[in-house]
């Protein structure tokens, strides 16, 4: 192909190209635009990193006393030994059973994070949103005590929470590392 | 002289042990049966009863309603409830696939987890946000998505827990429904995630987006950026008509290929970030347990899977002769590209017919003809895909992912992420058992 045809060819490609952009850029754009501000109410996602905890604390003493108000109970038992719902206090061996060993936040957890994350959202089961903020760091502050991965008197917070040491962090294998 | 004799085609081709025949017997005409049914001269009715009249065909019938309903002889056909009463924990409803063809379930019999009921959702005051790493944050109302151009696709969704059972170490007498009934198939029609995310301009350091629903849980998972960019998309019909609401009636994420759970329902959320959230679902149930005490993470994609729908347990043979062995296939990395039928329990092979056009990520149907002698007999079928992943045999599939130790509830979740063989022992009165070969 002569140096002409080839120039005459990237001349092609390049409105084709161009047109496509335009159409791209002719998305319909019906969303309406919103502030961070205004989805503060929504944005309830905590990373692994801690960011995104709100301020607040709350201790293990206070945890336990909120586990037995707010009715935890009735689905995970008296001090989260298990019930219709999972246990949350015990760290049984992930082999004993074989591959249908009972995990739970002592022996499978990876992160800190994820308790505080998921009872804020949806527990209790019966009423989810509804406990504050400090409510929810002393919920996890007992369940982290009863399962001795803090001293029972540390409090939790913003800072403490995420450093708070998972014994199975390092034992997972991800599955399809080529798709993230 | 029998029908079949009197026929003009080949005669029977068998390609695999057990009376397994060539799958041309059902294709292009029928080349083998084709006498039956075609030209020669009629069969006496010497042995037949005198036709009678019945009563639906001498008055009018019903009213036509404005929504259908089927037939009232078809009222077994329905989903089974792990959790009919509604008590506080998930309810699974699971698809009667045995009692269904071809390779869209309707949705009425469409599979449901709902892990805290279904809520009841305005369409009108529904909201899907965009935000996170992005240049703007943006809200869609469902009737600005409404007037989108949209996509129609075919896939299958599928539980990561689907097929659960079968991790049992002695085969479960159960249907394919209380088996596999955690997945289903549906064409869905929506907007593509891509249009909205660019729309919001997403950060190029963003390579996770957090998908959360309304429902009371705000059940929540973390989506790669690649597959968000793929082919996800946010569904808004089913089947031609509106999600239903244990599908995840506004709106709901759609993955093709990826487990369940991540297609979030009632989506109302979606925040572009630079880490995984490890959310509940995935650092716990969707992290599948190996044998040793490591378990996977990000298993995201639901691999290539065939089982045999009809015959299946929960049915009988009525004696020797043809019968046509029909099943499913599917995978979440392509099209299925082949599907291999033993009538001997693995010990010869045959390939199915594969109806077209044959979809990626969707169900996939494929038929085998087969005469079958009277004598015990295993069936069981085998498939692969266009990107060359094959369904595991159980032996090679237990030594990598094991097998629980006792015999689990038929409802319960011992792992995850099952795709070997299902395999039905029928035996020499045409009863018909869930076996393992």
């Amino acid at each position: 192909m002569s140096m002409f045809r080839l120039l005459v060819a990237g001349l092609f490609v390049a409105l084709a190209f161009d047109t496509a952009t335009a159409i791209a850029d002719d998305s319909p754009h019906l969303g309406k635009p919103i502030s961070e501000v205004d989805i503060k109410r929504w944005d309830i996602t905590v990373l692994p990193d801690g960011s995104n905890l709100p301020p607040g604390s709350g201790t293990a003493a206070q945890g336990a006393k909120l586990y037995v108000d707010k009715g935890c109970s009735l689905c995970h038992g008296e001090n989260g030994k298990g019930g219709p719902n999972p246990t949350l206090v015990g760290n049984p061996s992930l082999t004993a059973d074989g591959i249908a060993s009972p995990k739970t936040i002592a022996n499978f957890w990876a992160w800190p994070t994820t308790l505080f994350d998921y009872i804020r959202r949806a527990m209790p089961w019966h009423a989810p949103q509804t406990l504050s903020d400090d409510e929810v760091y002393a919920l996890c502050a007992y369940l982290f005590a009863a399962n001795n991965l803090i001293p029972v008197n540390e409090e939790m917070n913003a800072q403490t929470l995420p450093k708070v040491n998972m014994p199975n962090h390092d034992n997972f294998i991800i599955k399809f590392p080529d798709r993230i | 002289m029998s029908r079949r004799q009197r026929g003009d085609g080949p005669p029977l081709e068998f390609v695999a042990g057990n009376g397994l025949l060539h799958r041309r017997a059902l294709l292009g005409g029928g080349i083998v049966f084709a006498g039956a049914f075609g030209s020669g001269a009629p069969l006496t009715g010497a042995a037949a009863e005198p036709l009678q009249e019945p009563e639906w065909s001498l008055m009018p019938g019903d009213v036509t309603p404005v929504l259908q309903k089927p037939s009232r002889f078809e009222a077994n056909v329905v989903r089974t409830l792990s959790n009919p009463k509604g008590d506080a924990r998930t309810q699974h409803a699971r698809a009667p696939l045995q009692m269904l063809e071809g390779t869209i379930t309707p949705n009425a019999l469409h599979f449901t987890i709902l892990h805290s009921g279904i809520p009841d959702i305005d369409p009108a005051q529904h909201v899907l946000v965009i935000h996170g790493m992005v240049k703007q944050p943006l809200e869609y109302s469902v009737d600005a998505l409404l007037r989108y151009p949209m996509v129609t696709r075919k896939h299958f969704v599928e539980c990561g827990g689907n097929s659960a059972p079968m991790f049992s170490p002695v085969p479960i007498q159960a249907t394919v429904q209380a088996l596999h009934g955690l997945s289903s198939c549906a064409e869905w029609t929506g907007v593509p995630l891509s249009t909205l995310l660019d729309e919001a301009g997403v950060d190029p350091k963003a390579i996770w987006l957090i998908a959360e629903g309304a429902d009371s849980l705000a059940v929540s998972r973390s989506v790669p950026m690649k597959k968000a960019y793929d082919d996800a998309m946010i569904a808004l019909y089913q089947n031609g008509e509106r999600l239903m609401p244990g599908n995840g009636y506004p709106m709901r994420l759609l993955l093709p290929g990826y487990e369940g759970n991540m297609n979030i329902k009632f989506l109302r959320r979606l925040k572009a970030v630079d880490q995984p959230a490890m959310t509940y679902y995935e650092s716990r149930n969707y992290s599948p347990l190996l044998p040793g005490g490591k378990a996977y993470k990000f298993y995201f994609v639901n691999e290539v899977k065939s089982f045999i729908t009809r015959p299946s347990f929960g049915c009988s043979l009525s004696g020797p002769g043809f019968y046509e062995i029909s099943g499913l296939a599917y995978s979440g990395t392509g099209r299925i590209d082949k599907v291999l039928v033993s009538a001997d329990g693995g010990k010869s092979w045959g390939e199915a017919a594969i109806e077209g056009p044959v979809c990626p990520r969707a169900f996939t149907r494929f038929r085998m003809p087969w005469r079958w002698d009277g004598r015990p007999t295993v069936l069981t079928s085998r498939a692969w895909d266009e990107s060359g992943a094959v369904q595991p045999l159980r032996a090679d599939f237990i030594a990598a992912r094991g097998e629980a130790k006792k015999v689990p509830n038929v409802l319960g979740f011992p792992n995850q992420h099952y795709n070997s063989l299902t395999s039905w022992g029928i035996d020499a009165s045409g009863e018909i058992k869930h076996v393992y070969v």
